[in-house]
């Protein structure tokens, strides 16, 4: 008891004094013994707030249960940021300068994970982004590699994902159910105006010709507007990009019975919960994920989604697959580094070749467009499509995990039968 | 066709923003009240509605919201508003400030404790009747239009209770002059108290709606409590048939600005007209005081 006093006692006596002289820096990181510090970090209310946090207990759990890292147990801190950038810029000042940690996992949405981007390079302290999509994080790490380079960014970003969703929508939509047009409806925020525009070139050359597109306010209570503007383009399919906003308008679309599938990104129907929290109204509804229960993208993705949905008693939302791969290729780095110094570290995570939940991890490199971004790809990370259907995410693309096609709901009508 | 879309949901919209303000004006004409807590009240019932209806069905889960409603605009009566009405330790020409104060702060208790226990993730009750129906040629939930059957159902109950009956007419003198009331023999604090449950009834009930409409979630407190204040302002405070024009004027220009100019700023003409208002006739459409 009396050490552990005295550790904190002398914590404190170092944490001020390095601020005391302007440090502000990892002081406690160099240390060798007792645990490792790492911060996760989240807006816990959120669906997909709470996947991240949980995804990172159930890796420091098992991290430690095995031996931790050379040796030393990980003691994981955990911050909610309300929804607040701000308050997550303090908790990341907060989380080197008063508890130490070696790193900062987690964070969703891009706004907020923009404004503690330069933090990582102020704190000089590796900052993981698992859950956010700008295309403007890796490029702020391509543009200024110095102050920058201490982010990374383990989730495809936006652009990617627009190309996972024209991809599947080629192989989907296009093909089998001779859709020929889409309109693009996405929420105004940062991670959508990358995936928008490149919505609006993929799309077309996946066979669908955009006939209109409508970015709508985050706060939109009322859809009918929206969705009664989008029923006049007559299109085949809706592309969404909404994450933020997620229940109103599936609601919505399920209780007015719009005509249209709705296929692309809803990030919170990628979490088991959102079938209770909209009722069931999202059954039916497609959208890009990082994983789906029973589709084995790596030996890893089923026992991972297994034991989490029987943990938590929800299976994860994708940035749950991505937080969880972060604790294991930082802990490989750490490791080859031999040090938790924040310069060693990254050089080592630059480094990273993981198999982890959802595909192998690697990072672009300094020279390259996402210069610290995930590889997109076959060989790296693609994500899936999934469908609701009949209370199941089931997956569906790509072809080598899907368990069944896109089926239209009841009050949608089958185009190709229309037609004959 | 847009204009028929237009008509319909704005009549829905504007019948739900109606019912909501109704008890909110009541309660200002009766008791002097200007309720703050109200959007915390109209949440609780939507919330309520929602997780009994997971264990027991839609339709009990929606008389458990009405009646959480009711109960918790007793608790804001009883344990809020009241203590500070009779307490002798503040000045009379305060209290009017000091309960705003407290029921302003009793709306940020509920909302924090709402998130707390049901996080802030926005929920929707199932729909009282499911499927569409073909209205004036607009496909229309069905279950809309029963929110706006429902909506006048209630408003014409409540003109008939409080026109023929003993105890609605009671309520309706005590809202006139109160003081008076008192003078004739009349027993204020119980009729005060009645009141406060026919509120917590309309707010309730408005609430349930709402959550089988566009969803309720903790954040909506503040702009509940916003739109409900704006229209009995808009209408004259105290006033019924005034909170209702009021409510269709404002109902009807949010819905034709989020089809004809865009959802995203669908308050914003209905609040410049509301400054306007304010300019021109302070004391409101109908307005007495």
């Amino acid at each position: 008891m009396l050490a552990i006093t005295r550790r904190i006692a002398t914590a404190v006596v170092l944490g001020s004094g390095a601020l005391a002289l302007g440090l502000g820096g990892p002081a406690q990181a160099a240390s060798n013994k007792g645990p490792i510090n790492i911060g996760v970090i989240a807006p816990y209310s959120a669906i997909d707030g709470a996947s991240i946090i949980n995804g990172a207990e159930m890796a420091v759990d098992d991290i430690n249960a095995h031996g931790g890292i050379m040796g030393r147990k990980i003691k994981l801190f955990k911050y909610d940021n309300h929804f607040s950038a701000t308050e997550g810029v303090r908790a990341f000042q907060r989380a080197v300068n008063q508890d130490h940690v070696v790193a900062m996992i987690g964070i969703w949405i891009s706004e907020i994970a923009l404004a503690m981007e330069p933090w990582s390079g102020r704190l000089k302290t590796p900052f993981i982004v698992t859950g956010a999509a700008s295309t403007q994080i890796p490029k702020h790490v391509h543009d200024n590699y110095n102050a920058y380079k201490y982010t990374f960014h383990d989730w495809l970003n936006s652009a990617f994902l627009a190309d996972g969703v024209c991809d599947s929508s080629h192989d989907l939509l296009v093909k089998p159910l001779g859709y020929k047009t889409a309109y693009v409806m996405s929420e105004d925020a940062a991670w959508t105006k990358p995936l928008d525009n490149e919505y609006l070139k993929c799309l077309p050359k996946a066979g669908l010709k955009v006939v209109g597109h409508t970015r709508f306010s985050p706060d939109t209570t009322d859809f009918t507007p929206v969705f009664n503007k989008i029923e006049g383009a007559k299109p085949d399919v809706i592309i969404t990009g909404i994450a933020h906003v997620g229940l109103k308008p599936t609601v919505q679309w399920h209780d007015q019975q719009v005509p249209i599938l709705m296929a692309g990104i809803s990030a919170q129907a990628g979490a088991s919960t959102f079938w209770k929290r909209t009722n069931g109204a999202t059954e039916g509804i497609v959208t890009t994920s990082a994983a789906v229960k029973g589709a084995a993208l790596t030996r890893k993705t089923v026992p991972f989604t297994d034991a989490y949905t029987k943990r938590f008693g929800t299976t994860p939302a994708y940035n749950a697959y991505t937080t969880n791969d972060a604790f294991y290729f930082l802990k490989a780095a750490i490791e080859r580094a031999k040090s938790t110094n924040a310069d060693k570290v990254v050089a080592q995570l630059e480094k990273t070749n993981y198999v982890g939940n959802i595909g192998r991890v690697q990072f672009y490199g300094k020279n390259e467009k996402y210069t610290h971004g995930l590889k997109y790809g076959p060989k790296y990370i693609t994500g899936v499509a999934l469908q609701w259907q009949h209370g199941d995410q089931v997956a569906i693309w790509p072809k080598k995990v899907a368990k069944s096609k896109v089926i239209l709901p009841s009050w949608i009508k089958n185009k190709k039968h229309a037609s004959k | 066709m847009l204009a028929m879309q237009i008509l319909v949901d704005g009549f829905v919209v504007s019948a739900l923003y109606g019912l909501g303000a109704i008890g909110f004006t009541i309660i200002f004409g009766v008791s002097g009240v200007l309720n703050l807590a109200h959007g915390g009240i109209m949440v609780t019932a939507a919330m309520i509605a929602w997780w009994a209806a997971l264990s027991f069905g839609t339709y009990w889960g929606a008389l458990a919201g009405v009646g959480a409603g009711v109960a918790a605009a007793y608790v804001t009566y009883y344990l809020v508003v009241r203590p500070i009405k009779f307490s002798p330790k503040i000045a009379e020409e305060e209290k009017e400030i000091f309960i705003l104060t407290a029921t302003l702060l009793w709306a940020i208790m509920i909302q924090e404790g709402i998130a707390y226990l049901f996080t802030s993730n926005p929920v929707t009750v199932r729909p009282l009747v499911p499927g569409v129906t073909a209205f004036l040629g607009v496909r229309t939930p069905t279950n809309e239009l029963l929110i706006g059957v429902v909506c006048w159902l209630v408003i014409g109950l409540l003109y008939l209770f409080v026109n023929h009956t003993k105890l609605g007419k009671s309520v309706l003198a005590a809202a006139i002059n109160p003081r008076g009331l008192a003078l004739l023999g009349f027993d204020l604090p119980r009729i005060q108290a009645f009141v406060w449950g026919l509120y917590g009834l309309l707010a309730g009930i408005a609430g349930v709606l709402l959550a089988t409409f566009i969803g309720a979630s903790s954040n909506n407190v503040g702009d509940l409590t916003g739109s409900a204040f704006s229209i009995v302002v808009f209408g004259g405070l105290g006033s019924v048939p005034g909170s209702l024009i009021a409510a269709y004027i404002i109902g009807y220009f949010e819905t034709a600005t989020a089809y004809l100019v865009t959802p995203a700023i669908r308050e914003m003409p209905a609040l410049a007209i509301l400054v306007l208002v304010l300019y021109l006739r302070p004391q409101g459409l109908l307005g007495r005081r």
